[in-house]
């Protein structure tokens, strides 16, 4: 009986040691009420801040899988203007991407647990303290002092088994909720200092900037190609050839902050180079 | 007899069940005094299981205290280790 029975006498001690430090029968009923409707308090704050918790990760979640798909979307162009390897760099990244969202979906469902059971168990403590409350105003009105103290007694070390119970769910909560918080900021963090788009996003647009690239490359080569025909030239005069009117119709973003101005057309031939 | 799964409430067992949750309470002890987490788990499981099923929850409002206190589905072993050598970490 060991583990169950010294529990129990735990609680209990606990019990016994609040009430005697009250001498006054209804100073101890009052205050126990008071201690009570503060842990109510509590533990709707608690669930609170596990619902924000939760709905938190719900958003990085949804941030993650919308970059997690850019990758897909960027993987499936650059297969289809032949890049096989830009191709597998995008999955990779998408595949670190969805390690981290499958992560975050444990830390979401963990969380999501934990709200459930501060619920129930505020549902369960709000029944009794409005239990105790009844009990409290028929002690007081019917009995005498001494009578009283009995059923105080009882009533309190329910109630008290109740609140220490609850006490340290919240406590748990609370701790399991601040580690999940503390990585959540990271992500956060990560998110909005563009490092996760370093590591998946931005980089992630080296690929889009490569595909923009390509694709600017081959429409100026069409260009030049079709400018030749029309000339009934053999050889194309250096430096003449400006790509301006193709380009901005076919290739709205361009990757500016890469290029330099000056040979913009010279670097837009050369895929895969300059990174 | 009335015993209590924290985090869970109140559960009325009838006292013929009580020699069964005794056997697992006396294996769950060995196995937090042998330090083996993983068979901790195990016999934690196997006694709340036991107790829900046998038991008859108590309704919410009532304000019995209880005979027998169990720790939380979740705990650790560790955690079960402080609840019991440690008065100060219950609060309440």
């Amino acid at each position: 009986m060991s583990v169950m029975k010294r529990l129990s006498l735990i609680f209990r001690s606990k019990a016994n040691n609040a009430l005697d430090k009250m001498e006054d029968p209804r100073e101890t009923l009052d205050y126990s009420y008071q201690r009570q409707l503060e842990l109510l308090q509590k533990v709707r704050r608690g669930v609170a801040d596990v619902a924000t918790s939760r709905k938190r990760v719900e958003l990085q979640i949804n941030q993650i899988e919308a970059q997690a798909r850019k990758l897909e979307e960027q993987g499936r162009k650059a297969l289809g203007v032949g890049r096989e390897d830009l191709a597998r760099e995008a999955l990779s990244r998408r595949g670190s991407l969805q390690t981290q969202i499958a992560d975050l979906r444990v830390q979401h469902d963990n969380l999501q647990a934990e709200e459930e059971k501060l619920t129930t168990a505020s549902h369960r403590l709000q029944a009794k303290v409005d239990s105790f409350r009844t009990k409290k105003e028929t002690i007081k009105a019917t009995y005498t002092a001494a009578e009283a103290q009995t059923r105080i007694n009882e009533a309190f070390s329910g109630i008290s088994e109740e609140m220490g119970d609850v006490g340290l769910a919240i406590q748990r909560a609370e701790d399991k909720t601040a580690s999940m918080q503390a990585r959540a900021g990271a992500i956060d963090e990560l998110l909005a200092s563009g490092a996760l788009d370093d590591f998946s996003g931005q980089r992630g647009d080296d690929i889009q900037a490569e595909l923009d690239r390509m694709g600017g490359g081959n429409d100026v080569e069409l260009e030049i190609a079709r400018m030749k025909a029309e000339l009934g030239q053999g050889s194309a005069p250096q430096g003449a050839i400006t790509p301006g009117p193709a380009q901005p119709q076919q290739q709205p973003q361009q990757p500016q902050q890469q290029q330099p101005q000056s040979n913009q057309t010279q670097q837009l031939r050369q895929p895969g180079e300059g990174l | 007899m009335i015993v209590r799964i924290m985090g869970e409430g109140q559960i009325d067992i009838a006292p013929a069940d009580l020699d069964v949750l005794n056997a697992l309470d006396a294996e769950l002890e060995a196995a937090i005094e042998a330090g083996e987490e993983e068979a901790f788990r195990v016999r934690l499981h196997a006694l709340l299981d036991k107790v829900r099923h046998v038991g008859k929850a108590l309704p919410d409002d009532s304000l019995e205290s209880s005979e027998l206190i169990l720790p939380p589905a979740d705990a650790s072993m560790d955690e079960v280790r402080e609840m019991l050598g440690n008065e100060g970490l219950i609060p309440g």
